[in-house]
């Protein structure tokens, strides 16, 4: 409750700063129409001209409410410019990617912590891969996808998000996978145990805190990683689309609904991974705390 | 005479580290027999722990001969004739107390059916029926380390290895976990060898007491109790008791001034 309180009062005082924003930058459009038609500009007028430009630089808050309703809850699902249609193909390539990049992530940091080769291997290799920026890298991966012959986008554009989320995984996954101390290594070598059994019985499990950190910042990239590669690849279809085509056609709504619609829609992607680590949590034997 | 359990002679132990050699173990000869409590005594790095670890095979003498039931410590530890217990409890913290003994039974391919009989006796066993579907952080410490000696029984091994068990508890939880383990120790009859920095503690559990000396690991004295097997709290204020004390005090500050 406190913390609602506090998310609330942060809100409102957005609100009120972008409705301050909005008003003195949609108003130099305000006056040179104005002048143009040889009228005066009152107050009120000048307010309510703001509020309800059709292309504004900047639009205020419930224009972008009424574009965002508009746009899910009375367009068709089917429709083109439905957000709901959009945010689906983005959610589809964030998914996708997520779940790649979770794959890789485990993968590689598991051959990083078993293996002295994948070790010197592997670790350089993953930290270079960041230091490249994916922009530059995704043209190259569609005309790479394309001459393997995947036919579509998706697959290009979920590699460049898993490109992005199997970062954090590997890292977090490379750090938890070594977490158990010797302590708990002699104790299974007292037991006999095999390499596998050490894996699946103690590293594993001890690694699943750092898994479960890392999902949160793993998703998000692969959200960004997903709009970017709609952006970068000459995509039409995608909430990253939809921004492009927003503000190439002078479609301030557009852009900004689609905005909002990623923004939500990573919020909720964020909100389903907590929910998610809270339950694997408390089945681990975690404090209901 | 029977064969001892636990057979050393002349061994040597020595670590490479980047400073040069180690020298922490010199020429330590032991014999432990079936059903002894053996306590191994002396300050820091004296080599009481180092020693329990090349029983448990954990770690391998650069020379002379060590045996456990007449086969090598590395053959004996795959036999499982161990049950190790840490100075810290090391209970997963993601598996029930059930679950925690459970595990070296996994590892050891024990069958399913008797996982379930073995966890019954072993909490019996160390007075912690009931607590099976806890999870480690709901047990106090005490509680805790018992658990974790439960589940070094949980596999039936003859020798149990205990290396400062009880260092990190406080000093009436202690002679609590003392009693305890003697009790114990009277119902198995295993063999049990316990590295430990407290004399009375030392003294009250063992029938053989180990005084060690650092620079290197050296055993000083070895000193058989003539207590009985049945031991009160209370024997510690006894003569007999203080006596052997005293001689452990001795043989620490001989190896302290050598």
């Amino acid at each position: 409750m406190k913390n609602l309180t506090a998310i609330l009062t942060v809100v409102a005082a957005l609100v009120v700063l972008w409705y301050g924003a909005a008003i003195k930058m949609n108003s130099t459009w305000t006056y040179d129409q104005a002048e143009r038609a040889g009228t005066q500009v009152t107050f009120s007028e000048l307010i309510s001209d703001t509020m309800s430009q059709s292309r504004p630089l900047l639009p205020a808050p419930h224009q972008i409410v009424t574009e965002l309703w508009k746009t899910t809850v009375e367009k068709k699902i089917t429709s083109k410019r439905s957000m709901i249609y959009q945010g689906s193909i983005t959610l589809k390539t964030t998914l996708l990617g997520f779940a790649l990049g979770i794959v890789l992530g485990v993968a590689s940091a598991t051959i990083i912590v078993l293996s002295r080769i994948g070790r010197l291997t592997l670790m350089p290799w993953a930290i270079i891969s960041q230091t490249i920026p994916i922009v530059a890298l995704a043209p190259i991966i569609v005309v790479l996808s394309n001459a393997a012959g995947t036919g579509t986008l998706m697959v290009p554009k979920a590699i460049i998000a898993a490109y992005l989320s199997f970062y954090p995984v590997l890292v977090s996954m490379v750090k938890g996978l070594s977490s158990p101390d010797a302590m708990q290594l002699d104790l299974l070598r007292t037991y006999g145990a095999s390499q596998s059994n050490v894996f699946w019985k103690l590293r594993l499990p001890s690694s699943m805190p750092y898994f479960f950190a890392s999902l949160k910042v793993s998703v998000a990239a692969a959200f960004v990683g997903a709009v970017v590669a709609e952006l970068s690849t000459s995509a039409i279809a995608g909430l990253g689309a939809r921004m492009l085509i927003g503000s190439q056609f002078g479609e301030p709504m557009i852009m900004w609904a689609a905005l909002f619609a990623a923004a939500i829609l990573a919020a909720i992607l964020i909100f389903l991974v907590g929910t998610f680590e809270r339950i694997a949590r408390q089945l681990m034997g975690g404090r209901t705390a | 005479m029977k064969k001892p359990v636990i057979d050393a002679q002349g061994v040597d132990l020595t670590f490479q580290t980047n400073d040069g050699p180690v020298h922490a173990l010199k020429d330590v000869n032991l014999e432990i027999n079936k059903g002894d409590f053996v306590s191994f005594i002396g300050p820091s790095g004296c080599g009481k722990t180092t020693f329990l670890r090349c029983i448990a095979g954990l770690e391998t003498p650069t020379g002379g001969k060590l045996t456990v039931n007449g086969i090598s410590p590395e053959e004996a530890r795959k036999a499982r004739a161990y049950g190790y217990v840490f100075q810290a409890a090391g209970l997963y913290p993601w598996r029930t107390i059930a679950g925690n003994i459970k595990l070296p039974l996994e590892i050891m391919g024990y069958p399913k059916s008797e996982h379930d009989e073995h966890v019954r006796k072993v909490l019996e066993l160390v007075d912690l029926s009931g607590f099976e579907k806890k999870f480690p952080w709901q047990l106090s410490g005490g509680m805790q380390q018992r658990a974790s000696i439960a589940r070094a029984l949980a596999f039936d091994a003859e020798i149990l290895l205990m290396d400062e068990p009880f260092g990190a508890l406080d000093e009436i939880v202690r002679d609590h976990l003392n009693e305890q383990l003697l009790q114990l120790w009277a119902r198995t009859e295993k063999t049990i060898g316990f590295v430990t920095h407290s004399i009375p503690e030392a003294v009250y559990l063992s029938t053989k007491i180990v005084v060690m000396s650092p620079r290197p690991g050296r055993i000083t004295d070895v000193i058989e109790s003539p207590l009985p097997k049945e031991r009160p709290l209370e024997i510690r204020d006894t003569p007999e008791f203080i006596e052997i004390a005293h001689r452990v005090r001795e043989g620490l500050r001989a190896g302290h001034d050598a």
